[in-house]
Parts: C-alpha cells; structure tokens; sequence
C-alpha cells in the first residue's frame, strides 16, 4: 500500500514541480488557460467555459524585470507573478483575472494591464461588505462581467447546466483536499511537510477532475492506513503561501508534523463550497460572502480570526503554530499581533518565520524551527 | 437626497476678523475640530475616529463629533513623535512594514500617549477603503482594541475612469447602513436639510480649496507649494464646516492679493517650479524645504488639489466623488490628475517621493514616472521615504536627488 501511496505523491510532486509542462499539455489538448491571482478568483467560471484554471502564486527567484514597476518593498508573489509575465513565460495564457484584495494587488493589476499587452486581464474588486444582500448582488453581477469576458476569450458561452456542473466539480475537488489535509495531519510517516505541499500545490496547475481523482485514490488509501504514535510534535501553519521544498524539507528532518493549516494557498480558499441546489452565480456569490477568518478580507465580526486557529489548534491536536509571515504582506501583518495575543491567552506556543519567493537560505529558520520543536517536545 | 444647496458662496458672510491671516484661522478651525471632540466627550457624547475620505458628511449631518487619525498621525510624526509611537506599535507586535500612520494610530489607541496632537478615544469607528485596503484592518484593530463599533464602507478599486452602475448600487447600501447605524450610535434621526446644509459647506469648502490651490498656476506663485500640505488639515477634518469654507475663501482672497501686489509666501527665488508627488516625510518637513528653497524650486502642484477638491450635486455625485481617491483610481485617471495640474501650473519637474508607509501610492509610480517624463516632457526623479517613520528617510540621498533634478531642469531651461 505505501508503494501505492508513493506513486501517487510523485505525481503530485511531477505536477507541482513543473507548472509549465502542465500548461504545455493543456494547449497541446486545445484547452485556452486561464491565469488567476489569488485571492478568491472565481476559478469555476473558467473551468465553466470549458478553459482551464492555473493558479498564479509566483515562483523562487527574485524579481528583475518587475522592478522596472514596482519598489523593493512589495510582496514577491506579485512580483513574480509580473515577472513571469514580463520574461514571456505566461505567453500561453488566454487571460488572467487579477484580483486586488490587498495593497499590493491594487497598483499590481494596473502594472499588468499596461505591461503585458499580450494578455488580456480580467480585472477583479471583490465587495469586502460581502455579507448583506446588497453585497451578495454585487458579486454577483462582478462574477457575471467576469464570466463575460471568459466566454469572450473562450468564444462559446456558459450554459446553466455548464456552471453549476463547474460548481460541482470543484466541490468535489475542495472536499478532496479538506480530507487530505486531514488525514496527511494524522498520517505523517507517509506523506511528508514537502509531499503535502505538492499535493496542494499541484491543483493549481491540473484540471480539478484529474487531480480530484487521484486525491481520492490517495485518502482512501490513507484512510484504510493503520494509526501510528508520531514520534515528532505536530503544528498548525499559518500564512499566505508555504510551498519551498527546501523549508519544508526542515520540517520533516526535523520530524514537525502539519496537521492542519491557515494557508492561502492551501486551506483558506477551500473552506467553502457552493451550493449546489440554486442558480449557479448567487450560489458563487454566498460562497465568496461566507468566507471568514482571512486577514485579506473584512471582518463584520471583528476578532473572529484568532478563535478560529484555537479550535483548529485542539480540533487537530496540533501543539503550536508557526507563522509563516510573507515579508511585506501588510494584511497578515496587522493582523499578527491579535493572533499572539488569542493564542497566549490559550496557552498555544507560537513561532514567527518570515517568508517569501526570494529567500534561498533557511538556515535561520532551521535554528528557530529546532528551538521551537524542543519547546513543544518538552510541553508534550 | 434633493439637489444640494449651492448657493451658499454667494450667501456667504465676509470672515469676521479679515485682518487675521487666513494661516491663522484655518489651524484655528483644527483646533476647533479637536475641541469640539473633547467636549462632546465631556458632555459623554459618543465620539468617532474617521478614514480621512470617509464621508465625513454623514456624521456631521447627525451632529457626531469625530477626529480624524490620519490628520493625527500626521501632527504627530511633523512634531517628532512619529518613531517614539511607531516603536511603541512594534512592540505591540504591529511589523514596520506597516503604514507609520496605522502604527501611530495603534498605538494612541492602545495608550501610548500622543500629547503632540491628542485626542479622545473613540467610541465608534468609521471605515472608508477608498484610500487603501490597509485602513480595513487598522480600524478592525481599533474598533477589537476598544470593543467598539465599526462602520465600513467599502469603495471597490476601479479599473476604468468610469465607475459603473453597480459600484453606484453597492456604495449606496453601505450609505443606507451606515446612516442607520450611526442613527443608533448617535440617538437621532437623520435629517435630510441638515444633510444638504452640511453637503453645501462640503462643496464650498471644496471649491474654495481648489481656489486657493488654483493660485499655483500664477508665475511667479504667491504662495509655497508646501503650504497646502499644512492646509490639506482642514480639508480632511472640516470639510463640512462653514468656517473652513471661509477661511479658504480667505485663503484664497490672500492669494489673489498677493498676485495683484506681486508677492506671495515662497520667499526664495523661482527658478524652477515642481510638482511634489506623494504625501510629504512629516518628520522631516524641513529637510525636504531645504535643498528646494536653496535651488529656487517651488513646488506648484500637489494631487492633494484634485484629490480632496470634489464637487457634487446629488448623492450619485457624492459616491462618485468618493469613488475617486488618490489610491481607488486606475492609472489613467491618476496620470489625468497630476499631468492637468502639471500643466496648469506650468511645472518643469516632478519629484517622486516612493513613500515606504503607502504601498498603493507608490505601487504604480514607476510607470507614472515614465508617463510624466514622455507626456509633460519634464525632469522626473524619484526618493525614498515616509510619511511618517523618519527611519526611512535619507537626507544625504534626498538632496542628491533634489541636486539631479535641479541639473535636469536647469539643463532643460537652456535648451540642452
């Protein structure tokens, strides 16, 4: 069965590791491809349109080009994503729709639009009033424009019937990955830091029908795996992005095991599903308004974040958190000392790791990451 | 909403102390803005903190006092209190990436004092994104810090330089809510003359700001550039006021004596004439001055004229009004602003300042940069600083920088 179980994480891992053949393989099918910035983009109106949605979270490296439209002082997943874009490598894409939850994203999507002229751009201002009716409508009728322009780029329109089969699809594909996430946290020894990573990571890249299938195959096989005491300590992580196979690998020599996350490009973005018993694009618009506890959107509820990463700390019976703080990332920023202050007063210890594309060497982590793992060792 | 009452400029009453320098009385009119505040306050009146492009006339409308943090935040950090309270928010775990404005705001909030600009502590809180995405989680943090209500209204970036229908729909809902709330908040119910009485003062005080910042396009200038900074205070905290309508009317009426008697408050040369992009490093207003009144460069134009001047005369005017801020506009329509107050103030440079604190802001300057240099033809240099944290400014490499767009300009000046 472990063999089994290894086969499918190097898939994952292919898939995760090498975004461009993916891409390569959905022209070489005849699919158009469709770029998306996180946060939040509507990706089952793409998939809607018969277009493949590809996850733009940036790459390893640092920017050069970009630089030419943005000071040092901006996150590197924008500026990658405007590098790559820049270097041709997304010359691909039919589109892009750029999102602009944050500082960052708000000058970005105007850099993009005057400086890949080759791509059109799929502009995106999500209501953070999302909750009330008014709100709902509002993305609803964005959701719709957006839709628009996909059917315009894919040049076939979206029928009902192809958007709530999109939404079930996803669905499907979310479900899959919240099991995952869940049983990777109770299994370890047999998909590690790095390998889970993949597996989350991949879905950006794959049609969600192929890889919900493999993720399938792989929770039942984990599932049906027997229970084993870990021998290392076990922590939630938190924080926009976290996919270096190089700090994860630390993770796993070090034996800190992930059993649950507050990741944006792992667990925050599929919280929710859609529903699937209304009309398709109110049913995307109360998806996006019951999205909560991200430090990129409004809170109505004002502090409901922290609570939510304790519950998630004793619901996966994790030891601590580590943050893994995107160096100018302004959202988690502020938000990070309310998340201190809620898990001091629940007695959860928590460690602060700065985090972003450019970082090669984590030397610096590795040392906080030992003191941490000895500090929940001797707490266990 | 009716159409607004527009005539109050011509009803309006000549300043009752004309000898008083309209300097004197607009800082006259903060202070009375922070006053009133603390009376309320006294008298056990709720009070508010507001987003400077909140819509500060509701609130007025239902005769809730409030102040304004950023205006604060900007006090503080002129009078060198910015790193003492910046350092007292890292402390509190708030990083230094963050806007210094919000690190100050926090940390008066969480009570690290402030006597340079201080304030009461709010009982409610007044959210407006327009500016940027970074003030929703500043007043959350206020509004968590004192278990006090928040009012948001959210304005979408936009785009395009229109903003469309549903922007409209949206934006007006939040109105709505937000009406009720602070109907709740303050005990009264809204009334519909006092709202067009106080959206009259708005737009007097509008246009008599864009007066007074109209007087730039005068060569020589009569005034210094740099002294619309210092009265951008009143059109954040009082723009809904009569008095600070009155004092840039007479403002203005200053201006325009000056150019009949061929002076003006820019008391140097005029060799060179500039715009100012950016809001200016607070801390270290006199180094900024310095190298500029050495070289004769006034500045003539700052986007604060067009940013804060807005007109309307109905409540889909009033959003969109609101729709434009300085950080909520495509590019286009930001280059649309600065290159038409460029040219009407006949500027020959622009100086860039890529502001650490405000990432929206500098966000695109680059390509404005760029967009400047081709459309105006002008020298464009940029420097690093802060509105607020003096930690991230260099003089040695500000001048350097002023010293190269002097040379630009004086190259351009004779033809080279």
């Amino acid at each position: 069965m472990s063999n089994k179980i290894e086969n499918l994480l190097n898939r994952f891992a292919e898939a995760a590791e090498q975004p461009k053949r993916q891409l390569d393989a959905h022209i070489a099918a005849g699919k158009k491809v469709i770029g998306c910035y996180p946060y939040y983009a509507p990706e089952e109106l793409v998939h809607a349109t018969g277009m493949v949605p590809m996850g733009l979270w940036g790459k390893p490296g640092s920017p050069n080009k970009a630089k030419e439209y943005f000071a040092s002082f901006y996150c590197s997943l924008v500026q990658m994503n405007l590098e790559m874009a820049l270097s041709g490598e997304l010359d691909q894409l039919s589109g892009v729709i750029h999102s602009t939850l944050c500082d960052t994203l708000r000058p970005g999507s105007q850099n993009f639009r005057i400086a890949i002229e080759q791509i059109p751009m799929i502009f995106l201002a999500h209501p953070q009033n999302r909750k009330p009716d008014y709100g709902k409508e509002y993305t609803r009728v964005i959701y719709t424009k957006i839709l628009n322009q996909l059917e315009d780029i894919a040049g076939r329109k979206a029928s009902p019937e192809d958007l709530a089969k999109a939404i079930r699809v996803f669905n499907r594909s979310r479900k899959a990955r919240r099991e995952f996430v869940k049983l990777a946290g109770q299994h370890p020894e047999l998909v590690t830091a790095v390998q889970r990573s993949q597996v989350l990571k991949s879905t950006f890249f794959m049609e969600k029908s192929e890889h919900t299938a493999w993720l399938e195959e792989l929770n039942q096989l984990l599932a049906a795996a027997p229970a084993v005491d870990w021998p290392g300590v076990k922590i939630v992580t938190s924080g926009i992005i976290a996919d270096s196979p190089e700090l994860l690998g630390i993770f796993d020599d070090l034996k800190i095991a992930i059993v649950a996350d507050d990741i944006a490009h792992e667990s925050r973005a599929i919280r929710i599903d859609a529903a699937e018993d209304k009309d398709p694009m109110e049913a995307l618009a109360e998806q996006f308004a019951e999205q909560d506890q991200d430090p990129l959107l409004y809170d109505p509820a004002i502090n409901s974040r922290p609570p939510h990463i304790v519950e998630m700390v004793r619901q996966s019976g994790a030891q601590g958190v580590v943050v893994l703080m995107m160096t100018f990332c302004d959202p988690e920023e502020m938000e990070y000392p309310s998340l201190m202050k809620g898990l001091k007063e629940a007695n959860i210890p928590l460690l602060k790791i700065g985090y972003d594309h450019q970082i090669k060497d984590f030397g610096q982590a590795r040392t906080s990451l030992e003191a941490f793992a000895d500090v929940l060792s001797m707490r266990a | 909403m009716t159409e607004l009452k527009n005539n109050a400029q011509s009803n309006a009453a000549p300043p009752a102390e004309t000898e008083k320098p309209a300097k004197v009385w607009l800082r006259e009119v903060v202070e009375k803005v922070y006053q009133d505040a603390w009376d309320a306050k006294e008298r056990g009146e709720p009070v508010g903190w507001s987003a400077s492009k909140f819509p500060a006339e509701i609130a007025e409308t239902l005769g809730l006092r409030v102040c304004y943090p950023e205006n604060q935040a900007a006090a503080i950090a002129a009078k060198h209190g910015g790193q003492r309270m910046c350092e007292y928010a890292e402390a509190l775990g708030y990083d230094n990436d963050i806007c210094g404005y919000a690190r100050i705001s926090l940390a008066y909030a969480a009570g690290a004092g402030g006597d340079e600009r201080p304030m009461p502590q709010p009982d409610f809180v007044l959210c407006c994104n327009n500016i940027c995405n970074c003030m929703t989680k500043w007043y959350e943090n206020l509004a968590r810090m004192h278990d006090i209500p928040l009012i948001m209204i959210d304005i979408p970036y936009n785009n395009t330089d229109e903003v469309n229908e549903e922007n409209i729909t949206y934006i007006k809902a939040q109105f709505d809510d937000a009406i009720k709330q602070l109907e709740e908040i303050s005990g009264r119910k809204f009334d519909e003359d006092k709202f067009a009485e106080v959206c009259a003062n708005a737009n007097r005080t509008a246009q008599a700001w864009l007066k007074a910042c109209s007087y730039c396009q005068y060569k020589p200038s009569p005034l210094s550039g740099f002294d619309l900074f210092n009265h951008m205070a009143d059109v954040v905290t009082a723009r809904c006021r009569k008095e600070s309508a009155e004092a840039f009317e007479a403002l203005a009426e200053e201006y325009e004596r000056n150019v009949a008697e061929g002076k003006s408050t820019w008391r140097y040369d005029e060799n060179h004439r500039i715009m100012f992009e950016g809001i200016p490093c607070w801390p270290e207003l006199q180094k900024l001055f310095k190298p500029l009144k050495e070289k004769g460069i006034n500045t003539t134009a700052v986007v604060y004229a067009p940013a804060f001047g807005f007109v309307y005369n109905n409540m889909e005017e009033m959003i969109r009004a609101y729709c434009k801020a300085p950080n909520s506009v495509c590019l286009e329509t930001g280059v649309e602003w600065r290159e038409g107050i460029c040219r009407e103030n006949k500027v020959d440079g622009v100086l860039v300042h890529y502001n650490r604190s405000c990432k929206p802001w500098s966000g695109y300057m680059p390509e404005m940069e760029r967009r400047f240099r081709k459309n105006l033809g002008v020298g464009v240099v940029g420097f690093d600083g802060d509105q607020a944290d003096p930690r991230n400014f260099s003089e040695a490499q500000y001048n350097t920088r002023v010293q190269g767009l002097f040379e630009i300009m004086e190259a351009q000046k004779k033809g080279e």
